[in-house]
């Protein structure tokens, strides 16, 4: 009993999880939409790495950097044009976004140059 | 043998360039010397393979081979004479220089070319007229020479000078006083070599007058020629030679070409005049002394000259040396070997009858005493020689010199022929040196008392085994006599003491008396050793040039034992290095690549690619599901104009990550698997892959594209290989 009860409790959470989600604005789950993409490209590099081995190792890394760092770009990105946020109330979402454009713009101009 | 081969042997200066062909030259003039049998084939090679035509050699050069050849004998099986015939008609028919023509008709002395009459004529015609007007020699030597030859080779032309006296007189205008001439009346200079062209120019001019030429005339022209012999140079052995002396002289005038000129052109005026000239039969017989003793010269042309100066010698009107030879200056006590002198002439023919004297033989240490009575040789003709049946008693291993003498029976013979008087040869005398008595002792060094002693065969290698302490000394001694009972001296008998260590000791044997013997002090030695106990083998050496059982025999081994060395005692010296370690080949550098990884199979790269686009379709699906639009994207020209460039910015490194895994282009390690930049390397074609600035890595890069490129040789074109090749360049500059 205390099994189902346990599921309940889950199903319950969850529940309540995504109503409560479902009241994010769209701008901000796009950008959820995104780090869960570039997150998933990056696991699935890992996972190729680890049936394949590592060669060649510097376009492995670029790979899986380029997924991570885009990631955490945005996540920047989210928590600079969340209206909640009231650190970042000042900050115009418009230069939020350049802001990560210019970052993602470096990042992969690195990336390039690592890629061999 | 190739044309440009043939040519660079016949040509003088190239000769000096081509080793080969002064091999061969070597080869061939070697043999004329010692007056044995020729080997035609060697000969021939001086000038070019029998295989190849004469043609490709100028006229000049061809008569100078093939008069050559006709002196040695031998090149009959050149099949030459249609190709120099048409060439000898083509120079005899044109208006050619005085030279061509000169050099066209003595080519056809020995081709003996069917030549027109009418032909001859007009030369004829033609070299009448320019005798009388040349001034310079060599016009007067190529036209009166070419009259001559036209002479010998038809009677139908009438060649004879009317006014040979006046000729006779301009040519003689060019003589000096001291016997020498000038090449024309404006040149200053004054050569031998002239010297040998005029007489022989003379010579021709007497063959040609049709009256008697003056005989005073004659007279003072043999004055000249004495004079002439009077400069002449002197080696220390007896050979004459005449030098030049000119500096800006021409290519071949040399001493060799002014002595065979001179030789030429006296054997030529001899022939031509019936008085009999005043040269002392030494100096001829000096000038073939000089012609045999030089060796082989480096070029044709000097072949050839001393060839026909010794051909000219042969059968002179002045007179001819006979040459003194022996077949073999070395000579065995042991197997009685006998004395045997050969006389010639300068090129081997038979001597008239003559005796030959053994008048003194000395030791060449002692050069003041004769061993011997004046001897006389006995003559074989069977063998063409002179014998010796047996050395005088008295001689004994050693080297000796011999003094021979040839002397004519015939009286009238000595006006004809120059023996050249005494003839020194060097004789070396071998024998089989006995050896015995050989024994080595190790004997205390305080009492001198015999600690051991064992005796030795020196026939053979010894395995004796000795033992001994630095308190201690080794003796060894053995007596060498000679077959005669003397006793022998070697110039080398060394003992060697070589520690396991490789550490080698030598010792040179004294002669005590009557024995050899050598005493080793331990004590005495210890620092020569360097303190270095243990077994030392020994070899005894003992060698000279005229012993014939020379040896070099393992004694054995002897056990030292030497006391601690001392604390500031000298270290041993280093192991000598291997000879042929330090000399010989070093071991081939091989490049070595790091292997290729290995790559996964392509199929599950491919299951990746579309697995990872799997998360970006998951996003653009999201992406409708939660409704975007594009409303926001501006509409106004400039914004709209910016957020267009940027998303084509973004587009382009898209693509441009398509592109490089398409392989259009690659990476810089990969460059020979792209297409696109493949072609353009066969355009930026480089000469020199290996740029001095290279680092080590790109050399490297290099090698691996080249041996991939030979590799597959086998089945691509050369296209494919040179873009490979270009790519390691391209690839190692990046």
């Amino acid at each position: 009993m205390g099994k189902s009860s346990a599921t309940k409790d889950a199903q319950a959470l969850f529940q309540s999880l995504r109503s409560a989600y479902a009241a994010t604005p769209t701008n901000l789950k796009i950008i959820d939409l995104y780090v869960m993409f570039a997150v998933f490209t990056a696991v699935i590099q890992v996972v190729y790495m680890a049936i394949v081995g590592s060669f060649p190792f510097n376009s492995f890394l670029s790979g899986v950097l380029s997924g991570v760092g885009t990631a955490v770009l945005a996540v920047c990105l989210r928590i600079q044009v969340n209206k909640e946020n009231k650190e970042f109330k000042d900050l115009p979402p418009e230069r939020a976004f350049a802001d990560f454009v210019l970052c993602n713009l470096v990042l992969h101009l690195v990336i390039m140059n690592f890629l061999g | 043998m190739s044309d440009v081969d043939l040519r660079s042997c016949g040509n003088p200066a190239d000769i000096r360039r081509s080793s080969i062909c002064r091999t061969r030259a070597l080869h061939a003039g070697r043999r004329i010397f010692r007056k044995v049998n020729l080997n035609p084939k060697e000969t021939l090679n001086v000038w070019f393979d029998p295989s190849s035509p004469l043609i490709k050699l100028s006229l000049e050069e061809a008569y100078e081979a093939l008069r050559t050849f006709e002196i040695l004998g031998i090149g009959k099986e050149l099949n030459v004479r249609a190709s120099t015939c048409s060439s000898v008609v083509d120079k005899l028919g044109s208006s050619s220089s005085l030279k061509d023509l000169f050099f066209a008709l003595r080519a056809n002395v020995l081709f003996k070319c069917e030549i027109n009459e009418q032909v001859f004529l007009e030369i004829g015609l033609r070299l009448k007229a320019s005798v009388n007007d040349a001034n310079s020699l060599l016009d007067f030597y190529y036209a009166i020479g070419s009259l001559r030859l036209i002479k010998d080779q038809t009677s139908e032309v009438d060649v004879f000078l009317a006014d040979a006296d006046g000729i006779f007189r301009s040519i003689k205008a060019l003589s000096q006083s001291d016997g020498r001439w000038r090449y024309g009346p404006n040149n200053p200079v004054s050569s031998t070599y002239a010297a040998g062209i005029a007489l022989e120019t003379l010579a021709g001019v007497i063959s040609l007058a049709t009256s008697e030429i003056d005989q005073s005339l004659i007279g003072t022209l043999s004055n000249d020629i004495v004079k002439l012999f009077d400069g002449i140079e002197k080696y220390d052995d007896g050979a004459y030679y005449f030098d030049e002396k000119l500096v800006d002289a021409r290519e071949h005038q040399g001493p060799l070409s002014a002595t065979s000129s001179v030789v030429r052109g006296l054997t030529a005026f001899a022939a031509a005049t019936s008085g009999s000239l005043n040269l002392p039969g030494s100096k001829i017989f000096g000038l073939a002394k000089f012609f045999l003793g030089i060796g082989i010269p480096g070029n044709a042309k000097d072949l050839y000259n001393q060839i026909d100066a010794l051909a000219c010698l042969e059968s002179n009107r002045v007179s001819i040396p006979l040459i003194l030879s022996l077949p073999a200056t070395v000579l065995s006590l042991t197997e009685k070997d006998q004395l045997k002198v050969r006389v010639s002439t300068v090129l081997g023919s038979t001597a008239p009858p003559l005796s030959v004297k053994l008048t003194q033989a000395f030791s060449s240490d002692s050069k003041d005493a004769s061993i011997i009575e004046s001897q006389e040789l006995k003559f074989d003709p069977e063998a063409d020689a002179h014998v010796l049946d047996a050395l005088p008693k008295i001689v004994d291993v050693g080297n000796y010199v011999f003094v021979f003498e040839t002397v004519l029976h015939d009286q009238e013979h000595k006006k004809v022929y120059a023996t050249g008087g005494r003839t020194k040869v060097p004789i070396y005398v071998t024998g089989v040196i006995e050896v015995d008595n050989a024994e080595i002792a190790v004997l205390d060094s305080d009492l001198g008392s015999l600690e051991t002693q064992k005796k030795l065969d020196l026939v053979e290698n010894n395995a004796i085994s000795l033992s001994a302490n630095h308190l201690q000394k080794l003796r060894l001694s053995f007596r060498l006599t000679t077959p005669l009972k003397h006793s022998f001296e070697p110039h080398q008998a060394f003992l060697k003491l070589i520690h396991e260590t490789k550490v080698e000791h030598i010792f040179v044997l004294g002669n005590s008396g009557k024995q050899f013997e050598i005493i080793l002090d331990f004590l005495g030695l210890v620092e020569k050793f360097s303190y270095l106990s243990g077994t030392y083998d020994i070899q005894l050496t003992v060698g000279d040039a005229v012993m014939e059982n020379s040896f070099l025999r393992e004694l054995g081994h002897i056990e030292l034992d030497l006391p601690e060395p001392p604390e500031k005692a000298t270290r041993p010296p280093p192991r000598p290095v291997d000879a042929y370690l330090r000399y010989g080949p070093k071991a081939e550098i091989t490049h070595i690549f790091r292997d290729p990884e290995k790559l996964p199979p392509q199929e599950l790269s491919l299951a990746f690619l579309g697995l990872i686009l799997v998360p970006l379709l998951a996003f653009l699906v999201g992406l409708l599901r939660l409704g975007t639009n594009l409303k926001n994207f501006p509409t106004s020209t400039v914004p709209a104009t910016f957020a267009i460039l940027f998303h084509l910015g973004i587009a382009a490194v898209l693509s441009l990550y398509a592109l490089f895994w398409l392989k259009v282009f690659g990476s810089i390690h990969n460059v020979e698997s792209t297409r696109f930049l493949g072609n353009l390397l066969d355009v930026c074609r480089a000469q020199n892959p290996f740029s001095p600035c290279f680092n080590l890595g790109q050399v490297e890069i290099i090698l691996r594209k080249r041996e991939n490129a030979f590799a597959t040789t086998m089945f691509g074109t050369r296209k494919h290989i040179n873009e490979i090749w270009l790519a390691g360049l391209l690839d190692s500059v990046f």
